[in-house]
């Protein structure tokens, strides 16, 4: 544009040579009022919603405020401080915390849980962070040492075994060379099978009797005296026994669902009846009546002579119903494999348990961590069903702790739930947004 | 799966059998149902000794006994002389009972929350989600417990009213309503109700035929609503008004035990029943609203804008065209849900509330025993189960798109 100084009033009437700047939107559709407008009254309907919920804020919020802070008892030594009370006994929490989490475990022993906990915590982080190293270190780790470790820490070791079959005197010498012969007839016969299908024999053969010779040295240790007291499991209680239940459970479940998974898919008829029937049978009924079973029923089960005590047949019952629920879980994994990963694996020439481990299961089980969660999730609020069979998990030592005289006062019970509600719901909260998390990670927009 | 054999043949003279799948496949079924034998056997045998060994006894027989306990909740006649048998059964009509009610409670609750999830109106999705992430998070158990041990314990005792609306009391002994009570001559009318609304289901398909073929609409709702209330007044005020209100009646004079409800006066819901029902509704809720929520966010935002285009507003879009086809998703997921509630009612036995498990554990402790009632515990839970999944596979068939 040629600027001619000589008729200026007309051309700046003409054209304008910068834009005119935005005017201001109204006040009422920008900041907070906006947002307001739009979102919370929009329209009539809108405006009664809005303000019903309100209402109902106001009705839950303020009440506990004033229970949790304004109206609690914060300082005290026994029930008179809070038999007035109209808010928290907190003084009763502050009592109880430490056996809300390790129940009646003796209190200078209670180091080995700690460290347990510590020992559960370093080698879980990595396995959860997808980011970090060692995998596989920390796998091996959480499968092989921190069993053991977390068994003669928390028991106090030193087992002793009297073996089972042979016809010579009970002591370790017979458990011993029970176990050698039982390794020694395992090892042969898969050694002579795998032969005979013209496998490599020598290597399946060494590989199986390192596994024996790892089982060997876990027995060993368990077996070694270290001077740790002996702590019998009736005194384990609150969160520790909480936490024992749900890693155990979900830990045995595992390989029990993988199995029962595959075998829901393989097109052996027997197997798959089988699963489906051991899968159905436990989805199909209560925890509460696995519970009885196990521990009405288990003992008559059992061989004379051979008695478990109450929390391991607790264990078995959790173990075998969530086994259920994680071989479904597994199965959804299985399923979302694409059917090319199977023909390419079979057109390598792989074998069965060769095209599982391999290839299969290591993408199907990645694909089901958030189903996996999910299920330990599932798993970890069941296990205050313990209570009803007499064991003292976090919930059941929090209901035994109402009958202390000491502390009974009106607002007790209430204080104490919502000390379990706040526990549980920290640990299963933190639990599904991790599950969240790896959802979105996994969720590549791959999915067919 | 399934591997064919595609190797040329000579390459079978050259394989040894050992490597067919065939036979391998045999062999090792085989070997499990060995194994599996051997192990069930073991089970029984043991089973066998340990009965003997602590004289314990077994069969059927103890189910003719006489129980000698009481029921405080009981749909079918029932008292202490009854025997095993009828105790047990009127558990299991109390387990339904709660399954039943909390599933319709759930349900309800549940498509609600799950909605409100979604609304637009800022506060009340942040309720919603905020329900949903404490609820679902806290274990059912504790709920429960809250209910009975914190809530319904903190109401007026048993001698106080408690009145929450004139008519309805809440107090410790439980919830206590207006009850109608069914006189003799009473059963016309309970049929004339029971016709009107099976009127009203066959004048709806009419209707819905019509409409689809001619686009004419009928007043539906008014007919029926019309129809259920008009034909049963009628017939009531014909045989001479025989159904009457039981009012609770309450006494504060007079000899200290005997002040409170009078027994038999209006209807009561005991305490153990409503914590167990308000439990049970409100947390499995929390699972069917995200299950809903889901289940509308799987239906493609194009039927909202197109349901909009053809000038439906929001409430119909939702009821007529999102509803219709999310049910397809919501349904599968929300059959375990109904069978987790029904599995789950059995916590009632933390709070003694009646059902089978509880019975089952009374008889169990007073007759030793274990097997035979676990077994019915087992068995009764695996049919309502294998039932509840059948009926919801033909109904999700039922319900499913019709694809070419």
């Amino acid at each position: 544009m040629t600027m001619t100084h000589a008729d200026e009033s007309t051309s700046e009437a003409y054209v304008r040579d910068r834009m005119v700047e935005d005017a201001a939107p109204p006040s009422s559709s920008v900041g907070a009022i906006g947002w307001m407008r739009a979102n919370l009254f929009s329209s009539i309907p809108n405006t009664i919603l809005t303000l019903l919920g309100i209402y109902i804020v106001y009705l839950v919020v303020p009440p506990l405020i004033e229970f949790t802070l304004v109206n609690a008892v914060w300082e005290g030594e026994d029930r008179t401080a809070c038999a007035q009370a109209h808010g928290a006994c907190w003084p009763y929490v502050e009592a109880y915390f430490w056996t809300f989490i390790y129940g009646r475990y003796p209190d200078p022993e209670r180091w080995r849980v700690n460290l347990t906990f510590f020992l559960f915590a370093i080698g879980l982080v990595p396995l959860l962070v997808p980011q970090m190293p060692f995998k596989r270190e920390g796998l091996i780790y959480m499968l092989a040492f921190f069993p053991v470790a977390a068994l003669i820490l928390l028991t106090g070791g030193d087992f002793t075994y009297a073996g089972f079959f042979l016809p010579m005197p009970e002591g370790e010498l017979r458990f011993w060379i029970e176990f050698l012969l039982v390794a020694a007839a395992v090892t042969g016969g898969i050694y002579l099978l795998t032969r005979e299908a013209g496998g490599n024999a020598k290597g399946t053969a060494l590989s199986i009797l390192a596994g024996f010779g790892v089982l060997a040295a876990l027995f060993f240790v368990a077996s070694i005296d270290f001077g740790l007291v002996e702590v019998e499991t009736p005194l384990w209680g609150g969160l520790l026994v909480t936490l024992v239940i749900a890693v155990t459970g979900i830990a045995a479940s595992l390989p029990i669902g993988i199995a029962l998974a595959l075998g829901r898919r393989s097109n052996l008829p027997i197997v798959r009846l089988i699963s489906v029937i051991f899968i159905e049978f436990w989805r199909g009924v209560p925890l509460i009546t696995v519970l009885f079973m196990s521990s009405v029923m288990l003992p008559l089960f059992l061989p004379e002579g051979i008695t478990f005590d109450k929390l391991l047949r607790a264990l078995i019952g959790v173990a075998l119903f969530a086994s259920a629920y994680m071989a479904e879980v597994v199965r959804g994994g299985l399923q979302a494999i694409g059917k090319g990963q199977y023909e390419g694996a079979m057109a390598l020439g792989l074998r069965y348990w060769q095209m599982m481990s391999k290839i299969i299961l290591p993408q199907a089980l990645t694909l089901v961590i958030p189903g996996i969660v999910n299920t330990f999730i599932g798993l970890f609020k069941d296990t205050t069903l313990v209570l009803i069979i007499g064991l003292f998990d976090l919930l059941g030592i929090i209901q035994s702790s109402y009958t202390d005289p000491n502390w009974a006062s009106p607002t007790q019970s209430h204080t104490g739930y919502l000390v379990a509600a706040l526990i549980f719901w920290v640990f299963c909260f933190s639990m599904s947004r991790y599950s969240i998390y790896m959802e979105r990670r996994l969720d590549t927009g791959h999915k067919r | 799966m399934a591997v064919e054999d595609a190797r040329p043949e000579r390459a079978t003279d050259r394989a040894s059998w050992i490597n067919d799948p065939k036979v391998r496949g045999a062999f090792y079924q085989i070997l499990l149902v060995l194994a599996l034998a051997w192990l069930i056997w073991e089970i029984i045998d043991n089973t066998r000794t340990n009965l003997e060994q602590r004289n314990m006894a077994t069969g059927w027989g103890f189910l003719d006994e006489t129980a000698g306990f009481g029921i405080i909740l009981n749909l079918i006649q029932y008292s202490e002389i009854s025997n095993y048998g009828r105790a047990l059964f009127v558990g299991f009509l109390n387990t339904l009972l709660v399954a039943g009610i909390g599933v319709f409670l759930a349900t309800v609750i549940g498509f609600i929350v799950g909605i409100a999830r979604l609304s637009k109106n800022w506060v009340i999705s942040r309720i919603a989600y905020v329900y949903i992430e404490v609820l679902r998070n806290i274990p059912l158990l504790l709920q429960i417990f809250f209910w009975y041990f914190a809530v319904l314990r903190a109401v007026p005792g048993k001698r106080e009213m408690g009145t929450i609306v004139p008519g309805v009391h809440l107090n410790i002994a439980g919830l206590r309503a207006p009850a109608p009570v069914f006189e003799e001559g009473s059963t016309p009318t309970v049929i004339a109700l029971i016709l009107a609304i099976v009127i009203s289901f066959v004048i709806k398909g009419w209707s819905a035929k019509r409409q689809a073929a001619t686009g004419q609409r009928f007043p539906v709702l008014w007919t029926a609503i019309g129809l259920i209330v008009v034909l049963p007044l009628i017939v009531f005020l014909a045989t001479g008004m025989p159904i009457s209100i039981s009012y609770p009646e309450f006494r504060d004079t007079g000899p200290m035990l005997m002040r409170g409800f009078q027994e038999g006066t209006g209807f009561v819901l005991i305490p153990e029943f409503l914590s167990l029902l308000l439990a049970l509704s409100l947390y499995t809720a929390t699972f069917i609203a995200e299950i809903v929520r889901a289940g509308i966010l799987a239906v493609s935002h194009g039927q909202t804008e197109a349901s909009y285009a053809l000038g439906l507003r929001p409430g119909s879009t939702l009821r007529l065209v999102i509803i219709p086809q999310a049910m397809r998703v919501i349904i599968p997921p929300l059959t375990s849900q109904y069978l987790n509630l029904t599995k789950n009612s059995s916590l009632a036995v933390a709070i003694a509330y009646p059902d089978l498990v509880s019975v089952g554990g009374t008889v169990l402790n007073q007759t030793g025993q274990a097997i035979e009632i676990i077994a019915i515990w087992m068995l009764v839970y695996l049919s309502i189960s294998l039932l509840t999944s059948a009926f919801m596979n033909w109904y999700n068939k039922r319900m499913a798109l019709v694809e070419r």
